[in-house]
């Protein structure tokens, strides 16, 4: 009996110091690491990526001390709001949606959109422009539209789950498709070599590290998507300001990592991690 | 509490119910069929048919139906063999390879109940069969499988529950199930606790309803024995 | 087979840690549901109406809902439900459970919910001579519950907790949705990132083989040490 009253009396206090309390000045970030080339993890399993750069150089600038946590795409935004983490900078681009929910720094990279098919596929050498921004509701807008509906008609392309990808293609502006949702990015890709879908929808860069990185012959179809739905560039994600002493902190993290984007685009720092992660400038 | 959140996902979720129960009853069909012949084949003399069927059964039982299930989806899926043969028909869509995982899984564990099932049949009533002179084949069909069905009921019962609730990892693998279309849900209102009220209690209906229906079937076939 | 090399370049030493993972939170897991099922058995079997309605109800929802669900829910509502029962008692802050104690709890209660069951079966199959010789001798319902009926009530209940390890130990697959690091999101990880999934599922279901090998190999020997002096069953 005495036995069973230790045991119980340990667990309970093992159970009770694994609580942790964060009132800390320490900002905890939070990624996916499963996105490259904007976050991604090294053989090693530590974090990499263009957004594990800028993040320390932000926290640099705004002389904050920062920890980076990893979550899984589709709990991030309730892991957010739940205070697991007090920002978000995973690939998240700021959309209407979204914004519903959570509050936005300003954009500081773009981000534009793509089909991928594999080579010799009948969707390969798609006849539109080169990019298609779904800001303005143009003439050449519609058309490059009716292009597209009319080749992905009947087809099944697969994306992320909770993305804005997925967005479109439940809008209906691509026509009739058939959508598969996944976990993450990298179980779309093992679907698309493996031929279950026809084609994938992510961003552009995520097609071509994959085909860098797998070797697998994945071409970019169709024209580059962004605006409207795919909203407005990637920023960093954070709580909703509110009165309580809680969310006066919040929003004072998030004017501290605004103005540090401002410093660090001044600088040009963001440019340069654009260019050794995409290979192109993409900052905003 | 967003009720009218779970109002609006009532009738998705109702909808994707209809595959959660089309994946169940197919799994458990199979996954029965199966499980005669596996049970067969461990109660027989021969080694071959004896050790097969016990390799087998301890594989399904002992690593989790997500393993298995990843394997079949991912892992086959990228074996290029796989995909120049018919059988690629099968696995390339998620319910055939949830349905491929789940008929063997339980058919693991099925044959096992009907194992333990056989083995207990009093002797006294194989004996019985013998002094009227049956012969050995009859005595399996009419005396010993009947008598096994019957104390199996019960346990079996549990099997099915714990089938419908493995269902749920179909989602895993895109399958748009109960849990795959709530998890779809939770990914633009980010409401978790609401959607997954609602689809838990989908599932508890479900388990009622089985439940009911297996106290039914244990009537029916009560054998005054 | 470079994969399974220990050390920077290959994931062996990861899947170690994880297998390492999966057998603390299993371990934990089944402590936890032994304990709600020595708090939920008596309750199952009280003559009390309300305390027999927690206890089926406990039973009944935790094993008609799919485990994932009840994984889902207590990753996502647990600090939620936490920080509200805190709020009660005025405190305001931020209150976390880590990824360990998150995952091993929720097992713990779905595997609680069957222990329970079993250690009620195992119960009402005593000999109920015992609990006659009890009440004959006047001793009190918690002293004779723990020091009498217990013991015995282990012996019978042994061979369904092995099975019920065994679910806890592959149910622990399942929390890898919360993040935390065991074999089944070692493998994930580790597939994603080779791109290979069929070696390292198959690798993971082979680290489940083992375990669960040795579980049975472990808990044929204590059954067989607890049936010494028995001659039936």
């Amino acid at each position: 009996m005495k036995k069973l009253k230790n045991i119980i009396i340990s667990f309970s206090v093992l159970f009770f110091l694994s609580f942790e309390t964060a009132y800390s000045d320490n900002i905890k970030i939070g990624t996916e690491g499963a996105y490259p080339p904007w976050n991604a993890k090294d053989s090693a399993g530590n974090l990499i990526g263009f957004e594990i750069d800028l993040a320390k150089e932000l926290c640099t600038i705004a002389k904050h001390e920062c920890t980076i946590v990893e979550q899984d795409w589709d709990g991030m935004i309730p892991a957010l709001v739940m205070r697991k983490f007090d920002i978000i900078m995973a690939g998240m681009s700021i959309t209407e949606e979204r914004l519903k929910a959570i509050d936005f720094s300003q954009g500081y990279a773009d981000e534009v959109a793509s089909f991928a098919v594999m080579k010799g596929s009948p969707l390969e050498g798609i006849q539109t422009p080169e990019s298609l921004s779904l800001s303005k509701k143009s003439a050449k807008a519609k058309k490059t539209l009716k292009i597209l509906s009319d080749a992905f008609d009947g087809k099944t392309v697969g994306v992320q789950t909770g993305t804005s990808f997925q967005n479109f293609l439940e809008s209906g502006d691509a026509g009739n498709v058939k959508i598969k949702v996944y976990k993450t990015q990298d179980e779309v890709n093992l679907d698309l070599t493996s031929g279950r879908i026809d084609a994938s929808l992510a961003a552009a860069v995520a097609h071509t590290d994959y085909a860098e990185k797998s070797k697998k012959p994945v071409l970019l179809v169709g024209p580059t998507l962004s605006g409207g739905i795919f909203g407005n560039g990637v920023g960093i994600g954070a709580r909703k300001a509110s009165n309580s002493e809680i969310g006066k902190r919040d929003a004072k993290i998030l004017k501290d990592f605004n103005n540090a984007i401002n410093t660090a685009r001044q600088k040009g720092i963001i440019s340069k991690l654009a260019i050794k992660h995409f290979g192109f400038d993409a900052s905003m | 509490m967003d009720l009218e959140l779970m109002l609006n996902s009532l009738p998705k979720l109702l909808f994707a119910t209809l595959i959660t129960l089309k994946l169940l009853a197919s799994s458990l069909t199979a996954g029965l069929v199966l499980a005669l012949v596996f049970s067969i084949m461990r109660i027989s003399k021969n080694n071959f048919l004896f050790y097969f069927s016990y390799i087998f059964s301890n594989i399904f039982r002992g690593t989790p139906l997500l393993v298995q299930i990843f394997i079949i989806y991912y892992g086959f899926g990228q074996i290029e063999y796989l995909r120049s043969t018919i059988f690629w028909v099968i696995f390339k869509e998620p319910f055939g390879c949830a349905m491929f995982a789940l008929s063997l899984n339980t058919a693991a564990y099925t044959s096992e109940i009907l194992r333990s099932a056989f083995e207990t049949v009093k002797v006294g009533y194989v004996e019985a069969g013998q002094s009227l002179g049956l012969s050995k084949k009859k005595i399996f069909y009419k005396i010993r499988l009947p008598l096994a069905i019957h104390q199996s009921l019960s346990a079996y019962g549990n099997e099915i529950i714990l089938l419908m609730k493995g269902t749920a990892l179909a989602s895993t693998v895109t399958l748009m199930d109960i849990t795959g279309v709530a998890r779809n849900i939770i990914s633009t209102s980010f409401k978790p606790i609401e959607v997954f009220i609602v689809a838990g209690s989908i599932y508890l209906c479900l388990t009622f309803l089985i439940q009911y229906l297996i106290k039914i079937a244990e009537n029916k076939f009560k054998i005054n024995v | 087979m470079e994969y399974l090399h220990f050390g920077s370049t290959g994931w062996g030493d990861e899947l170690f840690f994880a297998t390492l993972m999966t057998i603390a939170v299993s371990i934990t897991a089944m402590v936890i549901g032994f304990l709600f099922a020595l708090i939920f058995t008596p309750l199952k079997l009280s003559n009390f109406f309300f305390l027999r309605l927690l206890a089926n109800s406990y039973t009944t929802f935790v094993r008609g809902i799919p485990e994932l669900l009840i994984i889902y829910l207590f990753f996502f509502g647990g600090s939620a439900s936490l920080m509200f029962v805190a709020k009660l008692f005025g405190y305001n802050g931020y209150i976390e459970i880590n990824a360990f104690m998150t995952g091993a709890f929720a097992i713990g209660i779905i595997s609680g919910a069957y222990s329970t069951e079993v250690l009620r079966g195992a119960i009402q199959s005593l000999d109920k001579g015992q609990f006659e010789a009890c009440k004959a001798l006047g001793l009190k319902k918690p002293i004779y519950f723990f020091k009498i009926i217990l013991p015995q009530v282990l012996r019978l209940a042994i061979p369904n907790l092995n099975n019920i390890w065994q679910i806890t130990l592959k149910d622990t697959s399942l929390i890898s949705v919360t993040g935390l690091v065991e074999i089944m999101r070692q493998s994930y990880i580790a597939a994603g990132s080779t791109r290979d999934p069929l070696f390292f599922y198959s690798i993971a279901a082979c680290l489940y083989l083992i375990l669960t090998f040795l579980s049975l190999k472990f808990f044929n020997k204590i059954e067989k040490k607890y049936r010494e002096g028995f001659k039936w069953i």
